[in-house]
């Protein structure tokens, strides 16, 4: 395995060149711009050859682990396995040269991609319009969040404050800040679910919205959504659904039945489209009727058999970002939707829920399991057991890489102490799987036998245990000389 | 299914083990009454050649390969060294997520520690971060900067700004009380100074300026920062086109306290919009105000150098609703794309790419001024995109341009109603001699006739 690899800089020398350009076939003219606005040489910038480029990046790609790799249990970030295919199709050249202001007749396709995937999730929702043009779940969410203040505000009700429970991701009520909410935290009761009492308690006409993720982030799912849909729909308010964990549920409930108004998906998570080392995903925005009104501009509309881009929408919160969104992404996700087909789709949700209860089972002697409540897609243990021997939630997930896995989310909900939070997906092999478990169990008994070997680890990666409280303390965050 | 690796034994082992008897027992936490009745109404299951027929067949609808193009306005057409697609597509790049567990994600880290670099090497700043979605927002971004670090409420913005970033502006800032103050320009098409003189007070907490602005011309960055800091504000520049750096002063040179802006014209392609790269650098003393990941130079127990993500107390994974940003994924495959191009391009080819963009617009400039009833709009340095204003109805001349195979510029009517006649054009080192000289010979014959 490659242990290091100096900075690009580092292996930079004078006048090496790793792409020769066309000559300049037009009569070149000296003094076009003023020396004033120039620059000299840009220092320190990297000049080698082609092939010592291949090798850094290679070599660097070497120090990453990856989904191709194996089981990345990533909680609630649905590390599934993305189809090569997809990625192909990406890459079609009418879909890769086409300029986001060409004239509508020659982005026809393009349009027609869009409208299609709305449509399709849609149907998987049971949303009655999608916007696709949030970057990343976080984008949704703000956008889902500025067509729920632009909601109020049309009916002249200045609502200030949205509702969270305490184990959302913290993506929430970020937010619902920035769309100029104040956050008032709703606790969960002893099932890890929203305590319905307490709802009640703090709801009232100042409330805009409810933000909870379904199933939650300890895998459960919330039995009394079609209740808290009802008690913030009686004052008012509105129900926001973070999607991030839809994978358990395709084909099998969906939002619109469980009473939500507004929801994002996550394309890089459900929809298979890779994560790219974080981004680029793409986060849709689904509405019911009533807030259709209110979606970013531009819609896609069709009209005497064309589709059009449609800017005539008075009460839209306008544009949320240049052009049309992560349009590629798209592609790839819509690619993936027609490749299962609906029989594939709830099929996926019922192997992911399979794979992590298998996982929960078979950890849940050597894991303490805080909230018995069943769960779905994901499982969160915690470290108490482990705690006994001085052994954290990170000396196990950094052990964890000794024995080839990458560890799961750790330190997250918040409402569990040190939690270990694990989503298989769908995508891995009964071995995988086994694999995996077994690791997790010798871990367990390391920590009791031998826990310098956890505290230390890990000891088979390119690099050891890095200290991010120096990296922090002493800002390096670029190369100089 | 070709992605579903249980047998149907496995799957019955795994049962009995959890100690249900099937699946469908697994989801009864979910209250009946709100399961699905019916299956999704949905096509499929394609198979693969199904898939790629179904994708070229839709992709054939757009016909856009076919024509020459001379579009840019904030997403520009350049070469792309094959090696950025080769090295790019790789799983290890493709298919890890955000770096949080250092140790096995050292390939990501150090490459965003590269990127930082490249970029604070091109801007003159200080400080990078590891990217954001696109240039819009990230614009969006360094004013929230503004506003955080002065905790003053109005933000003076150009109107040479890109409108789509503008209209994005708005739209953030509606919510958050946020005065946003347009500065119109003058006949040479950059920023009045005068009116910026006239409107800026002890209130603005930044100043944002788009250089190359929307109209391709150099603004007067130093100029525009002695104003800003003379009143306390933050000085903000977006650049769109991040290539134009390669040959401009640095905006770290010209007073500068943030930079904002798109990246895509290192080694992403047009891709009708997205994804794309948004970059944000700027001045140390700001860094705790920045949004988005930074990766930082550490060392493991050993002694060894490492890289890792730092100052996450900034973020809303810690901060929650008192986080610097709501962000979380950035664009990060986008990044490492774009720091194969730079170094692939290096320190004198990135800077002959941009010279030819400047020689081949400014030989496009030179032709199209020679002809009758085309007028040169502003006449000021710029960098690969120049207004060009004609006696007749620039759309009509577009129809008629489209019909030899030749997609035109931007019209302008629709985002400045004054410049109705006036059409943005965009030249970069893609464009061939022949190409322009064939744009040339059309505007000719359509204007004649």
């Amino acid at each position: 395995m490659i242990k290091k690899e100096p900075l690009i800089f580092e292996l930079s020398s004078e006048d090496k060149r790793a792409f020769q350009l066309p000559h300049l076939d037009v009569p070149a003219e000296k003094d076009i711009l003023d020396k004033s606005i120039m620059r000299e040489e840009i220092k320190g910038f990297p000049q080698l050859s082609e092939n010592e480029i291949i090798r850094h990046f290679t070599r660097l790609s070497q120090m990453n682990y990856c989904v191709d790799i194996g089981l990345y249990p990533l909680g609630s970030c649905t590390m599934k396995y993305s189809p090569k295919i997809n990625e192909k199709i990406a890459l079609i050249p009418d879909f890769l040269n086409s300029h986001p202001y060409f004239p509508e007749e020659l982005i026809q396709g393009n349009l027609e991609i869009l409208k299609i995937t709305e449509e399709l999730l849609c149907e998987i929702t049971g949303m009655d319009a999608f916007t696709l043009f949030p970057s990343a779940g976080a984008h949704g969410e703000l956008t889902g969040m500025m067509i729920i203040r632009a909601y109020h505000d049309s009916k002249e009700e200045r609502r200030k404050k949205v509702l969270i429970p305490d184990s959302a991701h913290g993506t929430n009520p970020a937010s619902a800040h920035f769309s100029g909410y104040e956050i008032e935290e709703i606790p969960s009761n002893e099932r890890g679910t929203v305590d319905v009492k307490k709802l009640k308690e703090r709801i009232n006409e100042d409330v805009a919205a409810l933000m909870i993720t379904n199933p939650n982030t300890l895998g459960v799912f919330e039995d009394e959504i079609s209740e808290i849909s009802e008690v913030l729909h009686s004052k008012g308010a509105l129900l926001y659904m973070d999607g991030a964990n839809l994978n358990a549920l395709m084909g099998i409930t969906r939002p619109r039945e469980m009473g939500v108004d507004v929801i994002h998906l996550n394309l890089h998570k459900t929809f298979s489209t890779p994560h790219g080392g974080g981004g680029p995903g793409s986060g849709p925005v689904g509405v019911r009727d009533k807030l259709i009104d209110f979606l970013p501009i531009p819609r896609i509309e069709k009209k005497e058999g064309k589709y059009f881009l449609d800017y005539n929408r008075p009460k839209s919160i306008g544009r949320i970002r240049a052009f049309y969104g992560n349009f590629l992404v798209v592609i790839k996700a819509l690619a993936y939707i027609l490749s299962m087909g609906p029989e594939g789709l709830k099929r996926v949700s019922q192997i992911a829920v399979l794979n992590s209860n298998y996982i929960r089972k078979s950890l849940e002697k050597f894991y303490y399991l805080p909230y018995k409540s069943p769960t779905l897609h994901e499982c969160v243990f915690s470290d108490k057991w482990q705690n006994e021997f001085g052994i954290k939630t990170l000396d196990i997930a950094k052990r964890l890489m000794d024995y080839g896995f990458h560890p799961p989310t750790i330190y997250f909900p918040l409402i569990v102490s040190g939690a270990l939070m694990i989503e298989p997906t769908e995508t891995e092999s009964k071995q995988e799987l086994d694999e995996f478990i077994q690791a997790m169990r010798k871990i367990a008994q390391e920590a009791k036998e031998n826990p310098e070997l956890l505290k230390s680890a890990p000891h088979k990666t390119p690099v050891r245990r890095l200290d991010e409280v120096r990296a922090a303390r002493n800002l390096i965050l670029k190369w100089s000389k | 299914m070709n992605h579903l690796p249980l047998s149907k034994k496995e799957i019955k082992e795994m049962l009995k083990t959890i100690g249900v008897e099937s699946v469908e027992d697994l989801f009864k936490s979910i209250p009946e009454k709100i399961k699905l009745k019916h299956e999704l109404k949905i096509p499929g299951p394609l198979s693969e050649p199904e898939l790629i027929n179904y994708f070229e067949n839709l992709a054939s609808k757009n016909k856009s390969t076919e024509f020459l193009s001379f579009l840019g306005a904030g997403a520009y057409p350049h070469l792309i060294p094959y090696i950025v697609d080769y090295l790019s597509q790789r799983g290890e790049f493709l298919t890890p997520y955000t770096p949080y567990q250092p140790e096995l994600s050292q390939g990501t880290l150090q490459i965003t520690f590269e990127f930082q670099t490249l970029i604070c090497q091109l801007t003159g700043m200080d400080v990078s971060n590891a990217s954001l979605y696109d240039g819009s927002t990230a614009m969006v971004e360094a004013a929230l900067m503004a506003w955080r670090i002065k905790n003053k409420p109005k933000i003076l913005l150009s109107r040479t700004i890109h409108p789509e970033y503008r209209e994005v502006a708005k739209t953030y800032f509606k919510n958050l009380n946020i005065e946003l103050i347009e500065i119109n320009y003058n006949q040479n098409g950059e920023t009045d100074l005068n009116e910026l003189k006239e409107k800026i007070d002890d209130k603005v907490a930044g100043i944002i300026i788009q250089s190359p602005n929307f109209f391709g011309i150099i603004e007067k960055i130093e100029n525009i920062s002695e104003i800003a800091h003379s009143f306390g504000a933050i000085m903000i520049v977006t650049i769109p086109e991040f290539l134009s750096l390669a040959i401009l002063k640095p905006p770290g040179d010209c007073g500068v306290d943030i930079v904002a802006g798109e990246g895509q014209s290192f080694g992403l392609p047009l891709s009708f919009g997205g994804p794309y790269l948004g970059i944000l650098a700027c001045k140390s003393e700001f860094v705790r105000q920045m949004p988005g990941r930074i990766v930082g130079e550490t060392q493991d127990m050993e002694g060894e150098r490492g890289y890792v993500l730092t100052l996450s107390t900034r973020e809303q994974h810690i901060r929650r609703e008192r986080a610097t940003s709501n962000i979380c994924t950035n664009q990060a495959w986008c990044a490492i794309r774009a720091t194969i191009y730079l170094s692939v391009m290096g320190k004198k080819g990135l800077r002959e790419v941009a010279w030819q963009n400047i020689q081949k617009a400014n030989y496009a400039k030179k032709e199209l001024s020679k002809i009758d009833g085309i007028n040169i709009k502003f006449n000021n340095y710029f960098f690969n995109e120049f207004v060009v204003e004609f006696e007749k109805d620039p759309e009509w001349i577009n129809e008629e341009l489209k019909k030899n195979g030749i997609i035109g510029g931007l019209c302008l009517k629709r985002y400045y109603p004054e410049l109705e006649n006036c059409m943005l054009l965009c030249i970069t080192e893609i464009h061939k001699k022949n190409d322009i000289d064939k744009l040339a010979e059309n505007l000719k014959n359509i204007l004649v006739n």
